[in-house]
């Protein structure tokens, strides 16, 4: 079976992130990887990989040319081929752009099943996989804090605040999984050596049938209308506890702030 | 004046405060209308017309519940086309933002998430990037849907009609495709909702495992328990607790990290709260740089002291 992962090559969250003039993000100015989040996706691609025969297992990016480094490092992990879809036009593109170029590329690798991460860690809107499942009119079974694959059934667990709930979806289907879903491999030497020889195809929106007026920032449906930095927070008072002056430093903090 | 569509999320019957504050933003943009999808319009409908709503539209179709997200979009599109709102707004929960996201795809319509604000025109704020950024943006193809966060604003009172109208919702086949076989409930912690609560204590590696004191606290001072994803991974406290970028965002009056390093990770959970007060043993802890009052020691002997103290005078 085949099993596409979207991975997303975003901005490095512990460097300094900012906007670019036109109010997208600044994918040039800084230093970028592989979404935390979806390193989760890769993961329990793999697993079922490990446990079956014959599973191909397909990360697919959308980004810039140096977004190929998210395809890379999951090829590292143990990801057999990728997919890039590289284009110009794609800057700028909202989410509904975002879902339908994806949409489009998923048809065209046609794999049973898609593993994402449950949001980017750069736009943080964690709607995409929804949207996905929307468009291809697969079932979506999201935020697995479990996967589960038996047959052409996929079982996943999910979180609410006031419920666990089982859910299942017959393939193909879209799945995405969460932070709790397990911990991602690191990269073995071997796997590196190996990532060298993977088929990594890139395909533009021509082979995905859209044209480029229908996506990019011009045809976006929303519109940033203003970016501002928030000014830092200016660190307060720091003091030792000394025989109990924490506590009392504490409540006494409290206490103007009417807290108590 | 035109009706604005609110989604409204009960919790054993009633209103969630998310849907009360979302009928407030509401009228700053039209006539608010609340939907209920699925079953309990008739026991919500007085507290969603207290808040404004001048309809409470019902569909109650089993549909909805059995199945995973889908057929709530594909209702709410139906009840979109015949109300035609000048918006849609939704809570930033993570079903509300997936049914955002496939009601746009189904309308064609921009979507904006996590709006910690609406004005009058429909343009919202976010907080990006860890709460480093704000962005102000707005929808300008389609119905605007918009999923704003808890405490975006007071729950007020306007009071209105509230009248109940069942709406026929049909959910196609292709809307069932993930069918919630089992639901556990999860046991109430009796502390305020996380993401509402106007104080949070929050506990990380440094509680190695012992929450007593970050409870015992919290609950001296009427505040919601937090948790680090460190604490969350270790299997301390439970996920639904953790505040950070995979888990909930939070910005109370007050926030207390106790043994919590501040990673950036957590900071995106929680660096616009009002006040921080960070107890860390390590005086190089990143959590001081954002910390309104820190105190480098033992939270098992600062959290303590402090909630003893705070009882005392009390009396």
């Amino acid at each position: 079976m085949k099993i596409v992962v979207l991975v997303k090559y975003v901005p490095d969250a512990t460097g300094e992130r900012r906007f670019a003039a036109d109010g997208t993000v600044d994918r040039a100015g800084s230093d970028g990887l592989l979404s935390e989040l979806d390193e989760y996706a890769v993961e329990q691609a793999l697993q079922i990989a490990d446990e079956g025969d014959d599973v191909e297992v397909v990360a697919l990016t959308l980004g810039p040319d140096h977004a190929a480094d998210a395809i890379k490092r999951s090829l590292q992990m143990g990801a057999s081929a990728g997919i890039h879809i590289d284009d110009d036009a794609v800057h700028g593109s909202d989410v509904l752009a975002t879902s339908a170029i994806l949409a489009a590329a998923v048809r065209r690798a046609a794999p049973e099943l898609v593993i994402c991460g449950m949001a980017s860690t750069d736009g943080t809107m964690g709607v995409l996989p929804a949207m996905l499942a929307e468009r291809l009119g697969w079932p979506g079974a999201t935020l697995g804090a479990t996967l589960k694959l038996a047959g052409d059934t996929v079982t996943v667990r999910r979180d609410t605040d006031v419920a666990s709930l089982t859910v299942e979806a017959k393939l193909p289907a879209i799945v995405s999984v969460t932070d709790q879903s397990g911990e991602a491999r690191y990269p073995s030497m071997k796997g590196i050596l190996a990532a060298k020889k993977k088929p990594v195809e890139t395909w533009t929106l021509a082979d995905l049938g859209i044209e480029a007026g229908e996506v990019g920032l011009a045809a976006a449906a929303t519109e940033v209308l203003e970016t501002t930095p928030r000014p830092p927070r200016e660190a307060g008072k720091v003091v030792p506890d000394e025989d109990g002056s924490g506590a009392t430093a504490l409540v006494d903090f409290l206490a103007t702030g009417k807290y108590i | 004046m035109s009706e604005v569509l609110v989604v409204a999320e009960l919790s054993d019957g009633a209103p969630t405060k998310p849907t009360l504050e979302l009928l407030t933003l509401a009228r700053r943009l039209g006539d608010p209308v609340a939907v209920v999808l699925g079953e309990g319009a008739g026991s919500a409908a007085a507290t969603l017309g207290e808040c404004g709503a001048t309809r409470v539209l019902s569909a109650a179709d089993p549909a909805l519940t059995d199945y995973l997200v889908a057929p709530k979009a594909e209702a709410l599109e139906q009840i979109v086309r015949q109300v035609e709102p000048a918006a849609v707004l939704i809570s930033s929960t993570p079903e509300g933002k997936e049914v955002a996201g496939r009601l746009a795809v189904r309308l064609d319509a921009g979507l904006l998430t996590d709006a910690t604000d609406v004005d009058a025109e429909g343009a919202t704020m976010q907080s990006v990037f860890a709460g480093n950024w704000t962005v102000r943006a707005r929808v300008r193809r389609g119905t605007p849907i918009v999923t704003v966060k808890p405490n975006a604003v007071s729950p007020e009172p306007s009071p209105a009609a509230g009248a109940i109208e069942e709406v026929e919702v049909s959910i196609s086949d292709a809307a069932k495709g993930a069918r919630v076989v089992a639901t556990e409930p999860k046991q109430a912690s009796g502390r305020p909702e996380l993401t509402e609560a106007a104080v949070v204590v929050s506990g990380g590696r440094g509680t190695a495992g012992n929450f007593s004191p970050i409870e015992d606290l919290a609950d001296a001072l009427g505040g919601a328990v937090g948790a680090s994803r460190a604490a969350v991974d270790s299997g301390w406290y439970p996920y639904a607790y953790q505040v950070g970028q995979t888990g909930k965002t939070v910005s109370p009056q007050l926030y207390v990290a106790a043994g919590i390093s501040g990673a950036i990770q957590h900071r995106a959970g929680m660096q616009t709260s009002k006040a921080i007060v960070a107890v860390n043993k390590d005086p190089e802890a990143p959590i001081f740089a954002l910390a309104d009052l820190g105190i480098v020691g033992d939270l098992h002997k600062v959290l303590p002291a402090a909630t003893e103290e705070i009882r005392r005078r009390r009396g």
